[in-house]
């Protein structure tokens, strides 16, 4: 059971957990918390046990209830186990529009589970996230470390697809676009559309 | 129309890299040496003439902003911390600077920072940028590796430090007190002002708190004049602004514009124009979820400034424009961003913690119908009694989407009550 692990920063985020308290002035290294949970998270298989946050807190000697302070206020931390996948669904306004709805339909059947849950082999948990801020790519996704945009229900079936069969996907926008330029071409910085071009070519 | 040789942002689509050799090319650290041999009080000055008003929402003139803090450094260190808590829903402008620009962004950071007396800069970033964060650091780093800043940032004699603090998912934290409270490694909930940063900030020492494009375009400004760049716009209204067109248009997009352009315009010019033309157009949100919507009749002819949009009750905030056309269920889509605001609440304050919930439940409701007439004023008044009476603008921010719909679609929401009743009334 992994609840029942101690936690222990590893050599390499010790060595980071320095720098981290160190950009802030010596006797306000308080100001670390959030940046050594997230730490903390991400070796801990992306989810903050009790032990992560207790061992946080002795690191910075801060009093527990305070660090678990933070780590509930901020949607971010996980609190519980995730799965190796944490999808999650922008359904704010701009997607919405977009047609955020029907991702998360084709996600709960591709995934075969509701919002909130992990699939039985904890690959893949579900989630509906708040604005991502990536509005004029909507509707988007965000896995993990990564930015899925521009979505249509075939190319979020085709993402889920890659990520069980371990293949490599395009982060960004899944449409013939490069980032937030109107997908039809430039309607300013014109001198830019070979630029462009180039750049969709090798897509 | 704003010409392409006016434009602040060339690398807004990513197309060049964001690394420092064409940054170089695109101006950034020209003569920054030069900009920072001029005295503090001449950038403030240089930056107030120019006009700009604040990028992430309030519009106040950033000048006069940092004529806020001290004059001179005493005991107290002196701050200048960035919000790239980019949260506002529709928004998504920082987040093209700080993967697409950074450069602009940590020159901005510098000569801010020396002009308010300040050596170290803080940018919080929203946690969900990872890849932002990484352009972003790798930008400071080739900034400190060729003294661009560190212990004698470009030659000018100043220490200058740029650190990353990143967020990790509050939207509250996009307001500047609450903010500060994060970077001191609290609960993100806001303060009550007065005192203000410029007082009393992060470690209770003079802060200033200014939005990712704020600082970003500053270089340019000094580098170009103020009188260039007041002439842009309309007067009190100055400059560039980058806007995100989203929603039902045929080509959502983000574009740098002069600030004043007709809505109608930037839509049909760079979004490709609404979904099924411009007499489909049912509403837009001109300036991020907190503004209130405006129906097409206003969109038909209302200028994108921060005066023009006050007038006719509404706001640039962000500049973020949703557009929604004939097909959208106007009281859901609000009722949509209700239950953000009852998501982000940070619950602090008794009218927004509570009223947020009440708005949302509400709301959820009267989507279906299933509401009194009457309740229509209910509502109205909760949003009466949280605007206003809250330590932060999440309150307003909850309030207004709210009483926009009521004031521009009320007859919708009597028309979906009807039909519930009737609905009833038939299955009875």
């Amino acid at each position: 059971m992994s609840e029942l692990k101690s936690f222990k920063f590893n050599d390499k985020n010790l060595k980071k957990a320095k720098l981290i308290v160190a950009r802030y002035p010596k006797n306000k290294h308080h100001s670390a918390v959030m940046p050594l949970l997230e730490l903390a998270q991400r070796q801990n298989d992306n989810w903050l046990s009790g032990e992560a946050i207790e061992y946080v807190a002795q690191e910075l000697n801060m009093p527990t209830i305070r660090v678990y302070e933070v780590a509930t206020f901020y949607t971010m931390y996980n609190l519980s186990p995730v799965g190796k996948f944490h999808i999650e669904i922008c359904t704010n306004l701009p997607c919405l529009l977009r047609g955020s709805s029907s991702i998360v339909e084709t996600c709960k059947k591709t995934l075969n589970i509701k919002i909130g849950e992990t699939t039985e082999d904890k690959s893949f948990t579900l989630s509906e996230a708040e604005c991502l801020g990536a509005c004029v790519n909507a509707p988007m996704m965000k896995i993990n470390d990564d930015y899925y945009e521009d979505l249509s229900n075939e190319t979020t079936e085709n993402i889920i697809d890659k990520l069980r069969t371990g293949k490599t996907i395009k982060t960004g926008s899944q449409q013939n676009r490069h980032t937030c330029e109107p997908i039809g071409g430039l309607t300013s910085l014109s001198k830019q559309n070979n630029l462009r071009k180039k750049i969709l070519e090798n897509l | 129309m704003l010409h392409d040789k006016d434009r602040i942002f060339t690398n807004i689509y990513g197309f060049q890299s964001h690394q420092y050799k064409s940054a170089k090319k695109r101006g950034d650290w020209s003569n920054t040496k030069e900009i920072l041999s001029m005295s503090k009080e001449d950038i403030i000055k240089k930056v107030k003439e120019s006009g700009l008003r604040g990028r992430g929402g309030a519009g106040f003139s950033t000048g006069m902003k940092w004529s806020f803090m001290p004059k001179n450094v005493e005991t107290r260190p002196h701050y200048l911390v960035i919000n790239a808590d980019e949260g506002e829903p529709g928004t998504c402008k920082d987040r093209e600077i700080s993967r697409h620009e950074p450069h602009k962004l940590i020159e901005g950071a510098l000569i801010a920072s020396i002009a308010m007396g300040a050596s170290v800069a803080y940018c919080y970033v929203r946690g969900e940028f990872n890849h932002e964060i990484k352009v972003l650091e790798s930008a400071i780093q080739e900034a400190y590796d060729l003294g661009l800043i560190g212990d004698n940032a470009c030659e000018s004699g100043y220490k200058f430090d740029f650190f990353i603090h990143r967020g990790m998912g509050a939207y509250i934290c996009g307001e500047e007190t609450a903010l500060i409270e994060s970077l001191e490694g609290k609960k993100g909930q806001p303060r009550l002002k007065p005192p203000f940063p410029a007082n009393v900030g992060l470690y209770g020492c003079p802060t200033t708190v200014n939005n990712v494009e704020s600082i970003a375009v500053v270089p340019t400004i000094l580098r170009r004049g103020s009188l260039w760049f007041s002439s842009l716009g309309r007067p009190n209204n100055t400059g560039t602004k980058l806007f995100n067109i989203s929603g039902h248009v045929n080509q959502p997009c983000t574009v740098e514009e002069e600030l004043g352009v007709p809505l109608r315009e930037i839509i049909e010019k760079h979004a490709g124009g609404v979904t099924g033309g411009w007499d489909n157009l049912l509403g837009v949100i001109p300036g991020g979820a907190s503004v209130p919507v405006l129906p097409k009749k206003i969109c038909d002819t209302v200028l994108m400034d921060f005066d023009s949009l006050r007038e006719v009750q509404s706001g640039l905030g962000t500049a973020a424009i949703m557009v929604m056309d004939k097909s959208t269920d106007i009281i859901a889509a609000i009722a949509r961003l209700s239950s953000f605001y009852k998501h982000e609440s940070c619950g602090q304050c008794s009218p927004c913690r509570e009223g947020t919930g009440w708005i949302s439940r509400i709301m959820k409701r009267i989507t279906l119908g299933n509401a009194e007439v009457e309740e229509i004023e209910t509502l109205e008044e909760v949003t009466r009694q949280i605007e206003g009476h809250t330590i932060c603008a999440l309150g307003d921010a909850a309030a207004w989407p709210i009483q926009g719909l009521i004031r521009h679609f009320r007859p919708e929401i009597e028309k979906r009550i009807a039909a519930y009743k009737s609905m009833k009334l038939d299955a009875a």
